[in-house]
């Protein structure tokens, strides 16, 4: 098996046993960019000197055995919306062009003094909002299991890194299930951890009250390293849980023998195609073989998340994203005749074309005489949401469900109609409304292309997501499906 | 005016600023230090608006917004949050400010003030927390300039916005709210009260209406008034303004108005026909906060005696006129100074007619703080004493009070004032000490008799004649070789 090939667990065995160094670790998973990179298009930089002098300290540690972690050596991608000092950052956004922020977002400073290896920024949609990656403000993303077609989004580049071997993880950020969905149509792990698990201080926002960074892995074991990593609190992020992590490894692999997973019968969603669901009902019934009690559960108000979350998201990023305005950093457009001209002339040419419908969206929700009426309104729904999983949690241990109702689609294919496209998110949605986390692992092939099985579990419980998920894929072989681009190189 | 001002009544609320004395800003840990530092040297990702810094909540900030608040008779809300307020202007990075909405840290207090001997009360609608924003400035006139520069060292500087009811009916009121408001900041300690940097904005909310109307006219804000003179003058041609145009038949415009102090007058800056929409909505970043009642307890009794306390004492147990009294607890230094004076010794009337004339005068002219004086209250009371004694005439003490205040130390002018007044010639000592002797018979032959106190008391007498001028060890000498 090649090294990029491999999982974070693995890699980390065999630098100790310095079967193999960082440094050519590195140089291979570089190699595999090299290879294929034109064809994902995944990455938007790659900090090649960075990943090799990050790789060199890192086998110092290991030669020393001083300080070595369970990513130390690893090489990790990050999502673009993720500021690392004097790299540039632009969440996949023109306007971002050319800004490279003085300071690092804490979850990069935790993979740093873990000696994680930083491969370079992926791409992904701009300002996080999307579900293709054709939202891209430089260019769309390939999925690896067929270069046809999208990988989902909005982190799809850190998706199509792992899938197709340039990143042996990545970290992704999940505002309405940009980790998750992205994971199930590339076929690899991911997840999106509590409301408040992890820092967002760094993170580049698109909605302040639904974002969260998250790990996106070749299987659940991977994704339990780097979530306990970056999870914990932050004296920068007012908005982070000071409650205490819990060890996630501990707990993977006790199984789901005794425990209530359900089953909501509103996510079985119209437009859902029959052999995703068929794959989900199998997955479930894997499940009960192995212990666990099944039932069905509602979560009544599911069909308004997606309306509710198209207000909130849309309302936060048009506050959001008024700091582009081309006066202090980033693209500046230039020939305006004055401050505002200026301003309009910027942002008319910096954002894309959904930034841009995004924008207005949320500024004419949150607008005198509206506001009632759409922000307030969207601001009940989620209460309801939230009190529907409180409700559902008190029968249940954990929620079962598909991540996307479709396996991957072709480009273009929903860009002409926006509505189509946000209705990729409607199973994933719900858990950034109601505050719990989900995590997407690989649960089989639809005619050749991943799907994801998401399981949900309570807020701050990730360790019993960790744990469903972990006894569904140790009875499966769908995590160890490798994309025709990660076997092409073998 | 006057026939006009008995058909229109005059309504003003008024918005004052206050910048927090924190060492650090609102949301970060930068400087507060906006006024000395290079340009944009106090600033971080986080106030300069950065993709993905996040703000945290100065603690000490807050406390003292909830100081203010209950030092105005505010109540204090156990659920509070901030806001944001979206707008685009070059000053603010963000593109929003962080302030607060429905939910301020405060609402319903009063401020109780008296103008020329009537108590007045004035309305407290809310007090709230925000941040300052950046300054520009401009390469010429803003309106010509080619080029504008910002300076973000203020910008997240902790700024309270303190929000009266429209009850004031008078520039004159007006005048003596901001000064009642700004003493109580200065005793509070959360500013320092100086309207010139900035650190205290005021704004006027105008309008007239008939008398006995119960709905208000239509408003004009009145911005950029950087002294209480300002202050006052600009609500005082407003009126003058507003009435004319009234009189005249014609309809007021809702619109901001600039102070231009040079001109004296106000110039229309944007109309507010169609209200400004901010779209405030809570912010994100910050989780809402639970203000204890055992916190708010800890700020009360945490308040030191405030003007309006002060006011009464001064009044009751030093027997000042309410006037007298308003005037010197309008200022905590002045209060200070003053009641240090009399601690010393100085009776308190005359204390406060000089530290409220010749010394404010001086103060005033020199823009100065009354401790920032090289006159201590220790000087003042001695001035004052020489005084009492006889020793130097008011025109005298006039002359050496200005002489004290102009010099880098009030010590050497008063030492002067004491030193030449004093008699030591031995003709003219002589002169007085006969005199004495010849009016106190009784007291020599006590002296004679061997009742020492005699003496004290023929010392005395010698300092009366001679308006205390007469150096007494020279008295005690003469009187001793005299009598025996």
């Amino acid at each position: 098996m090649k090294l990029f090939q491999r999982t974070i667990r693995d890699l980390h065995q065999m630098l100790v046993d310095r079967e193999i160094s960082s440094v050519e670790l590195t140089a291979a998973v570089l190699d595999q960019i090299d290879a294929v990179g034109d064809k994902t298009k995944a990455y938007l930089l790659v900090t090649r000197e960075l990943a090799l002098r990050q790789a060199h300290a890192a086998d110092e540690r290991l030669r020393a055995k001083r300080d070595v972690r369970p990513l130390t050596g690893i090489p990790i991608a990050l999502k673009d919306v993720l500021c690392v000092t004097d790299v540039a950052s632009t969440a996949g956004s023109k306007i971002l062009g050319g800004f490279t922020p003085p300071y690092s977002a804490t979850v990069v400073e935790r993979l740093e003094a873990e000696g994680a290896v930083f491969l370079g920024k992926t791409n992904c949609d701009e300002f996080a909002m999307g579900s293709s990656n054709e939202n891209s403000g430089y260019w769309p993303v390939h999925n690896p299991w067929a270069l046809d077609r999208v990988p989902g989004g909005s982190s799809g580049g850190s998706a199509a890194a792992v899938a197709s071997g340039e990143a042996i993880a990545a970290l992704g950020s999940d505002t309405g299930g940009s980790i998750r969905q992205p994971a199930a149509l590339t076929g690899i792990v991911g997840m999106k951890p509590t409301y408040g698990r992890v820092s967002r201080y760094g993170l580049i926002a698109f909605a302040s009250s639904l974002d969260q960074i998250g790990p996106m892995t070749r299987d659940v074991v991977d994704g339990a390293l780097l979530l306990q990593a970056i999870a914990g609190h932050d004296p920068r992020d007012s908005t982070s849980s000071s409650r205490p992590v819990p060890d996630y490894l501990a707990t993977l692999a006790d199984g789901v023998k005794g425990m209530r997973l359900g089953v909501p019968k509103e996510y079985f969603v119209d437009g859902m195609e029959p052999a995703v669901e068929q794959s989900i009902r199998d997955a479930i019934r894997l499940l009960e073989q192995q212990g666990a009690s099944i039932e069905e559960v509602s979560l009544p108000h599911s069909d308004v998340a997606l309306p509710a979350y198209y207000i909130i998201a849309p309302a936060e990023a048009s506050s959001n994203l008024a700091r582009y305005d081309g006066t202090r950093y980033g693209f500046q457009a230039g020939g305006g005749r004055n401050i505002i001209e200026e301003y309009m002339l910027t942002r008319q040419q910096g954002f894309g074309a959904e930034v841009k419908r995004r924008i207005m969206l949320g500024t004419y929700a949150l607008s005198s005489g509206y506001y009632d009426a759409y922000y307030l309104q969207a601001q009940k729904v989620r209460t309801l949401i939230i009190e529907d999983f409180k409700q559902a949690f008190k029968k249940v241990d954990a929620l079962l469900g598909a991540t996307s109702p479709t396996a991957a689609f072709e480009l273009g294919a929903k860009t002409q109609d926006p509505v189509a496209m946000y209705l990729n998110d409607i199973i994933t949605i719900p858990a950034n409304l109601g505050n719990v986390c989900g995590i997407s692992v690989p649960g089989g092939l639809v005619d050749g292309l991943p799907i994801g099985l998401q399981v949900i579990a309570p807020g701050f419980q990730e360790e019993v997501a960790l744990r469903v998920a972990y006894a569904f894929e140790a009875a499966t072989e769908f995590h160890n499906a490798r994309s025709p681009l990660m076997g092409a190189a073998a | 005016m006057s026939a006009i001002a008995t058909r229109y009544e005059v309504v003003v609320g008024l918005e004052v600023h206050a910048q927090i004395l924190t060492q650090s800003k609102m949301f970060c840990g930068c400087s507060t230090d906006y006024l000395t530092a290079a340009p944009n040297a106090n600033t971080c990702p986080v106030c300069l608006g950065l993709p993905g810094s996040l703000p945290v909540i100065n603690r000490r900030a807050v406390e003292a917004t909830i100081r203010t608040a209950l030092a105005l008779n505010c109540e204090i809300p156990e659920f509070s949050k901030f806001d944001r307020k979206n707008y685009f202007y070059p000053d603010l990075p963000k593109g929003y400010q962080i302030s607060q909405y429905d939910l301020p840290f405060s609402r319903n207090g009063y401020l109780e003030f008296d103008l020329k001997g009537e108590a007045k009360r004035c309305g407290i609608t809310r007090v709230h927390l925000e941040e300052d924003t950046g300054k520009l400035l401009h390469e010429g006139a803003i309106h010509e300039a080619q080029a504008s520069l910002v300076n973000f060292n203020r910008a997240g500087v902790p700024l309270m916005e303190i929000v009266s009811e429209p009850d004031l009916r008078s520039a004159d009121e007006a005048r003596e709210y901001v000064m009642r408001l700004r003493a109580i900041l200065q005793y509070i300690g959360v500013n320092d009260g100086d309207m010139e940097s900035g650190q205290l904005r005021c704004d006027a909310n105008v309008s007239l209406r008939p008398v006995g109307s119960p709905d208000l006219g239509t408003k004009v804000e009145v911005k950029n008034m950087n002294s209480f003179r300002a202050i006052h003058r600009a609500i005082e041609y407003e009126i003058g303004r507003q009435t004319e145009v009234l009189e005249a038949g014609g309809r007021l415009a809702q619109e901001t108005r600039g102070w231009n102090d040079a001109r004296g007058l106000t110039v229309s800056q944007r109309s507010k026909e169609y209200a400004e929409d901010y779209r405030y909505f809570p912010e994100p970043d910050l989780p809402p906060l639970d203000v204890s009642r055992k916190w708010v307890a800890e700020i009360r009794a945490g308040l030191p005696e405030l003007p309006a306390a002060r006011r009464e004492r001064f009044m009751t147990a030093l027997g000042l006129s309410p006037y007298d009294a308003s005037l010197l607890t309008a200022s905590r230094p002045m209060a200070a100074f003053f009641e240090e004076t009399v601690r010393l010794g100085a009776p308190a009337k005359t204390a406060a007619n000089w530290i409220l004339g010749d010394f404010s005068r001086l103060l005033n002219a020199d823009r100065k703080e009354i401790d920032e004086a090289s006159i201590k209250p220790v000087h003042l009371q001695q001035l004052i004493s020489l005084i009492d004694s006889g020793a130097i005439t008011g025109k005298m003490a006039k002359q050496t009070f200005e002489a004290m205040y102009g010099a880098p130390d009030a010590g050497p002018a008063l030492e002067a004032a004491r030193g030449s007044t004093q008699i030591s010639e031995d003709a003219e000592l002589d002169r007085i000490v006969d005199q004495v002797i010849a009016e106190n018979a009784k007291s020599v032959a006590d002296f004679k008799a061997g009742k020492a106190p005699a003496l004290k008391f023929l010392i005395g007498q010698g300092m009366k004649v001679s308006k205390g001028r007469a150096n007494p060890q020279r008295l005690d000498a003469l009187l001793r070789e005299k009598i025996s």
